[in-house]
C-alpha cells in the first residue's frame, strides 16, 4: 500500500508541476462552460431589428410594441426608404427588418388579413430561421389574442408546450453533453497521454522491473485522473444547477453512479489507446481526432443523432458519449430512472469490459 | 570478494520473436560479488537477455534463476532483490532529485529512516548534497547517469542490471561511473552490465561475448586476451567477430 501511495504522490507532482496539464484539467472545462453558456448560444435574445411602419395605425403600433417588449428584439433602426435595407444588413446593424404594409389595421379589420414583410439576414441561416420563427409566433399570437377572438373566425388554435424545457433554455442541452465531453477529455485523453509519456521516457521499463505489480502501475496512473474527473463533473453539475438553472429531476445518486460508470469507461479507453501508441504526440492526436471530435459532433451533443445521415447514425452508436448524454438528459431533465436507461447503462458496461479486455491482451503480448 | 556461489543461473535460454531467434540457447552463471559483462554489437541479443532476467519479458524456453528465485514463478521476489537501469535515461525530469529518490525508495518499500540515511550518504558521495531540490531536467547528463545508477542501488539489491549505462557519456564521466560500480561491488552487490565499449569490458571480472544471439566466448578478460593472443579486448572482439 505504501508503494502505491508513493506512486500516487509522484503522479500528483507531475500534474501540479506541468502548466499544460493544469490548463487541460481546469482551464478547458471552464472555458467550455463559458463558451457554451454565454457565446455559442442558440437562444434569441436582444436581436437588433429595424421596423418600417408604412401604416402607423393603432394595430401596427401595438404589434411593434409587442415585438419590442418580448425581450427577444431590440429596435436598432427605422429606415425611411427601401434603399437603406441592404446597407443595414451589410453593416450588421440589424439582423431582421419588419415591414408593415400601408393600411395594416384597415385591411386586417375589413378583409380579415393584412401583410407584414419579414426580411432576415440569412448569411447565418440557423439564426435567421430562429429570428423569423420568433417574429411569426409573436405576430400570430397577437392576431389571435387581440383581434381574431372578436371576429369569431374559425381557426385552429395551437397551444404548444415544450415539455422538460419549457423556456427552451440552451443550458438544458449543453450541460448534460458537456459533462460527457469534459470527462472524455480528462479521463480518456489525459490517461492516454500520461501512460504514453511513461513509455516514451523509458521510465515504464523501470516501473515494470520494480516490485510494483502492473495493475498497481495502471491504477497509480489512473486514480489521480479519476479523482480530478469526479471533481470536474461535480463542478459542471453544480454550475449547471446554480448558474444555468438546469434541474436534476431524477435520482442524484443514480446520476452520480452513471457518471462514475462513464469515468470508468473513459479511463479504460485511455488505457486502451496507450497500449497502441508509443509517444505522447500520437496519443494526443489519437485522442483528439478519435475521441474529441466524434464526442462533440456525432454524440448528439450539438447535432441530434436522428438528423444525421444513416451511415453517421450507425457510427454514432459506437461513440460512448452518445449513450451517456442520453442517460444524462433522461435522468436530469425527464426524471427518468433505471427503468428507462438500463439499455444505455448495459452498453456502457459492455464497452468498458471490451476496452479492458483488449488492453490486457495487448499488455500480455507486449511482455512476451 | 567473488564467491563460487551463483546468483544467476541460466540454462538453455531461448527467446524467439516469430522466426527471429534473439537468444539462441544461452548458458552461463553469474557469481555473487562479481562484475559480469555482456559484450556484443547492437542487435546481438544483450538487451533481450537482460530484459528476461529482470522479468520484463518472458523467455520462449529454458531454466533461469535470479537471486535464487525461479524466473517463471517467483518474478515478484526477483524484482524485490534487483535494481535495473535501462538504456534510456530513466529518472523523472520534472521532479527534483529528492522527489525522485523518495519515489523510488517508496516503490521499493524502503523504510523512511533508512531511505533518508542512504539518500544523505549518496548525495554526499556524488557531491550533490546542495542540489537536492534541483529538477533532474536541469542537470548535466553525466550527473543524471550517476544519479540514476545510485538510485537503482538505493534499496541495496542483491544484483543490479545495467543495460548500456554509459551510452553517450564522455570518457571521464564513464571512468567516474565505473568507480561507482566498484563501490557497489564492495558493498556486496553483484553487477550485470551490458556494453559495446570494449574498454569497459576490461573493467569486468568476466565477460561473455555475444554474436547473433549466441555466447561465443565467456571468460576473464585476461584469459580471453591470452587465448586470442590480443593486446586488448577490442582485438579480442574483432578476432572473434571475424
Amino acid at each position: 500500500m505504501n508503494r502505491f501511495l508513493a506512486f500516487l504522490r509522484k503522479e500528483f507532482l507531475h500534474i501540479f508541476r506541468d502548466p499544460r496539464t493544469l490548463v487541460i484539467l481546469f482551464g478547458i472545462p471552464i472555458a467550455q462552460l463559458l463558451l457554451f453558456g454565454y457565446v455559442l448560444t442558440n437562444e434569441v435574445r436582444n436581436v437588433k431589428i429595424a421596423v418600417v411602419d408604412q401604416s402607423k395605425d393603432y394595430l401596427s403600433i401595438r404589434l411593434t410594441e409587442r415585438l419590442l417588449s418580448s425581450g427577444f428584439f431590440q429596435l436598432a433602426a427605422i429606415p425611411s426608404s427601401q434603399s437603406e435595407y441592404e446597407g443595414l444588413f451589410r453593416s450588421s446593424k440589424v439582423k431582421e427588418i419588419v415591414v408593415f404594409e400601408p393600411d395594416f389595421a384597415k385591411n386586417l379589420i375589413k378583409e380579415g388579413k393584412a401583410g407584414i414583410q419579414v426580411i432576415a439576414d440569412a448569411s447565418e441561416p440557423n439564426a435567421a430561421q430562429l429570428v423569423v420563427n420568433y417574429t411569426t409566433a409573436i405576430a400570430n399570437d397577437f392576431t389571435r389574442n387581440e383581434f381574431v377572438k372578436d371576429q369569431k373566425q374559425p381557426g385552429i388554435n395551437i397551444k404548444v408546450r415544450m415539455l422538460f424545457n419549457e423556456n427552451m433554455r440552451d443550458a438544458y442541452n449543453f450541460i448534460p453533453g458537456l459533462i460527457a465531453v469534459i470527462l472524455m477529455l480528462i479521463s480518456a485523453m489525459m490517461t492516454a497521454i500520461t501512460i504514453t509519456r511513461e513509455k516514451e521516457t523509458g521510465t515504464m521499463e523501470i516501473l515494470l522491473a520494480s516490485p510494483l505489480k502492473p495493475i498497481q502501475i495502471i491504477l497509480g496512473k489512473v486514480v489521480p485522473y479519476m479523482i480530478l474527473s469526479i471533481v470536474n463533473a461535480l463542478v459542471v453539475l453544480l454550475l449547471g444547477y446554480f448558474v444555468f438553472h438546469v434541474p436534476i429531476i431524477g435520482s442524484l445518486a443514480l446520476l452520480l453512479g452513471e457518471i462514475l460508470l462513464f469515468i470508468f469507461l473513459a479511463l479504460s479507453l485511455g488505457i486502451l489507446i496507450s497500449t497502441f501508441v508509443n509517444n505522447q504526440v500520437t496519443a494526443l492526436a489519437m485522442s483528439g481526432f478519435v475521441l474529441m471530435l466524434p464526442s462533440i459532433l456525432l454524440s448528439g451533443f450539438i447535432f441530434p443523432v436522428k438528423n444525421m445521415p444513416v451511415p453517421l447514425q450507425i457510427i454514432s452508436n459506437l461513440i460512448p458519449p452518445r449513450w451517456f448524454i442520453e442517460i444524462n438528459r433522461t435522468v436530469m431533465l425527464k426524471g427518468g430512472g433505471l427503468a428507462e436507461i438500463w439499455p444505455n447503462t448495459l452498453i456502457l458496461l459492455g464497452m468498458s469490459a471490451l476496452f479492458i479486455f483488449i488492453s490486457i491482451r495487448k499488455f500480455k503480448i507486449r511482455l512476451q | 570478494m567473488i564467491s563460487s556461489e551463483p546468483v544467476i543461473t541460466v540454462k538453455n535460454m531461448v527467446k524467439k520473436f516469430g522466426d527471429f531467434v534473439a537468444n539462441d540457447n544461452l548458458n552461463f552463471e553469474v557469481y555473487k560479488g562479481e562484475i559480469f559483462g555482456f559484450i556484443g554489437a547492437n542487435g546481438a541479443g544483450k538487451t533481450t537477455a537482460i530484459r528476461i532476467l529482470c522479468g520484463l519479458s518472458t523467455p520462449t524456453s529454458g531454466e533461469m534463476k535470479v537471486a535464487g528465485f525461479d524466473i517463471y514463478r517467483q518474478t515478484e521476489k526477483i524484482k524485490r532483490n534487483i535494481g535495473y537501469m535501462s538504456q534510456k535515461f530513466s529518472l523523472y525530469e520534472d521532479l527534483t532529485i529528492n522527489e525522485n529518490i523518495r519515489f523510488y525508495g517508496g516503490i521499493y518499500g524502503m523504510k523512511i529512516a533508512d531511505r533518508k540515511a542512504r539518500t544523505a550518504e549518496m548525495l554526499e558521495r556524488l557531491d550533490l548534497s546542495a542540489y537536492g531540490n534541483r529538477k533532474i531536467g536541469d542537470l548535466p547528463l553525466g550527473w543524471k547517469q550517476k544519479l540514476a545508477f545510485s538510485i537503482a542501488i538505493l534499496h541495496n539489491p542483491k544484483i543490479v542490471f545495467l543495460d548500456e549505462p554509459t551510452g553517450g557519456v564522455d570518457p571521464i564521466t564513464r571512468r567516474q561511473f565505473w568507480n561507482l560500480i566498484y563501490e557497489a561491488v564492495e558493498k556486496g552487490i553483484t553487477v550485470f552490465v551490458t556494453t559495446h565499449y570494449m574498454d569497459e569490458a576490461e573493467y569486468c571480472d568476466r565477460v561473455s561475448i555475444m554474436a547473433d544471439g549466441r555466447i561465443v566466448a565467456l571468460d576473464t578478460p585476461e584469459k580471453l586476451k591470452k587465448r586470442y593472443d590480443a593486446a586488448n579486448m577490442d582485438e579480442v572482439f574483432l578476432k572473434i567477430a571475424r
